[in-house]
């Protein structure tokens, strides 16, 4: 049985999927098989963050209404063994998702799979709500801002009501708060929130800290999700997750200002 | 503010202003969580209904519902102007 895991955030452009495609591969590179799922339906976009976007044929749209076979449509990554991509449609509209052939798909590659990871859509509605609605896990994409912390805590009710296991009483889905796009200076500086102000607000566990990053774009233009840069903060932050989420404590860093090595102060170098 | 910046008149850091608001605005939307589905309708109903004799702002009626044992208590908090 596969652990489901919900990426989501209310707010857009948080790093939802740059997350996901992250975390997935991240899990992939500690051995576990992993499937990442694109519910963006319409807006797909975890294909090119992916690099796989040149090999999408079928797509969730097409198995849920019965044109194609899950194994047609899943993609295998091409770096990482363990890991596939299953892809968002780019032209239909959110409303050719159903609960029932979502929680088909879901119930299909549990089987197969150690991990499934949704990569939500943005907003509090029905899209949203079909990709945690399964959810064993979630983790809560949140900026250091306050429309992103508040969308956040939205999103914390939601979870706590309408998912199934909200709704079956079972025990609720796992919490967890993800806090991207930190940029220390400015928080010593008085002009962001700090991450201790953020854990307090939402009263969740911290399972990471992405600090703001050159890396993220550079992962991005190439199609290689930034876990795998391991020279960048964010790859190394992101790979922190993916401990603790494996259960492992692994201690914080990043939250702090970095001062600069000796040979990027004697050259100048941006740090990467 | 701390009182060493009151004196040297340094102005509030914007990210304190930022954990303020997020503080209210959470602690609002937490207490609705478990409220009926009816509840803003009712409120928005019920203030409509006040300002046919009084003219109030939106935010001076609050509603809650509270659960007892064996009963719910809704309770209406509606502050009217002077005079
Ligand atoms: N840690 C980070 N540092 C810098 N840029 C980031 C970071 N995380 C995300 N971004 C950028 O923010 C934008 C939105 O990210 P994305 O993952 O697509 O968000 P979402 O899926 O929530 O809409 C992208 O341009 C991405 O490159
Ligand atoms: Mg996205």
């Amino acid at each position: 049985m596969a652990k489901i895991i919900v990426v989501t955030s209310g707010k857009g452009g948080v790093g939802k999927t740059t997350s996901a495609a992250a975390i997935a591969t991240g899990l992939a590179l500690r051995g576990k098989k992993t499937v990442v799922i694109d519910f963006d339906v319409g807006l797909r976009n975890l294909d090119l963050i992916m690099g796989c976007e040149r090999r999408v044929v079928y797509d969730l749209v097409n198995v849920i209404q019965g044109e194609a076979g899950l194994a047609q449509a899943l993609i295998r990554d091409k770096r990482v063994d363990n890991l596939h991509i299953l892809p968002a449609s780019q032209t239909r509209d959110k409303d050719a998702l159903t609960p029932e052939g979502v929680e088909k798909v879901l119930e299909t590659l549990s089987g197969d799979f150690d991990y499934i990871l949704c990569d939500s859509p943005a907003g509090i509605e029905r899209g949203a709500q079909l990709a945690m609605y399964f959810a064993d896990e979630a983790i809560v994409v949140t900026n250091p801002e306050v429309s992103s912390v508040r969308d956040s805590d939205r999103i914390l009710g939601l979870l706590a009501a309408k998912t199934r296991r909200a709704e079956r009483g079972e025990d609720p889905v796992k919490e967890h708060l993800l806090i991207t796009r930190y940029n220390p200076e400015r928080v010593d500086y008085g002009d962001m929130l700090t991450l201790e102000d953020i854990r307090e607000i939402l009263a969740i566990d911290l399972i990471g800290l992405i600090p703001e990053s050159e890396a993220v774009l550079r992962a991005s233009n190439q199609g290689i999700p930034v876990v795998h840069d391991q020279k960048s903060d964010a790859g190394l932050a992101y790979a922190d997750t993916v401990s603790r989420l494996l259960g492992e404590e692994v201690p914080l860093r990043f939250h702090e200002i970095q001062k600069k090595g000796l040979l990027s102060r004697m050259f100048g170098g941006g740090r990467r | 503010m701390k009182l060493l910046d009151f004196f040297r008149g340094e102005r509030k850091k914007s990210a304190s202003v930022a954990k303020e608001r997020l503080q209210i605005i959470v602690a609002h939307q937490r207490s609705q969580r478990d409220q009926p589905d009816y509840m803003p309708m009712l409120e928005r109903e019920l203030l409509e209904v006040i300002r046919r004799y009084v003219k109030v702002d939106r935010d001076a009626v609050s509603i809650s519902l509270d659960k007892d044992d064996d009963c719910s208590i809704l309770e209406l908090n509606v502050t009217l102007p002077k005079g």
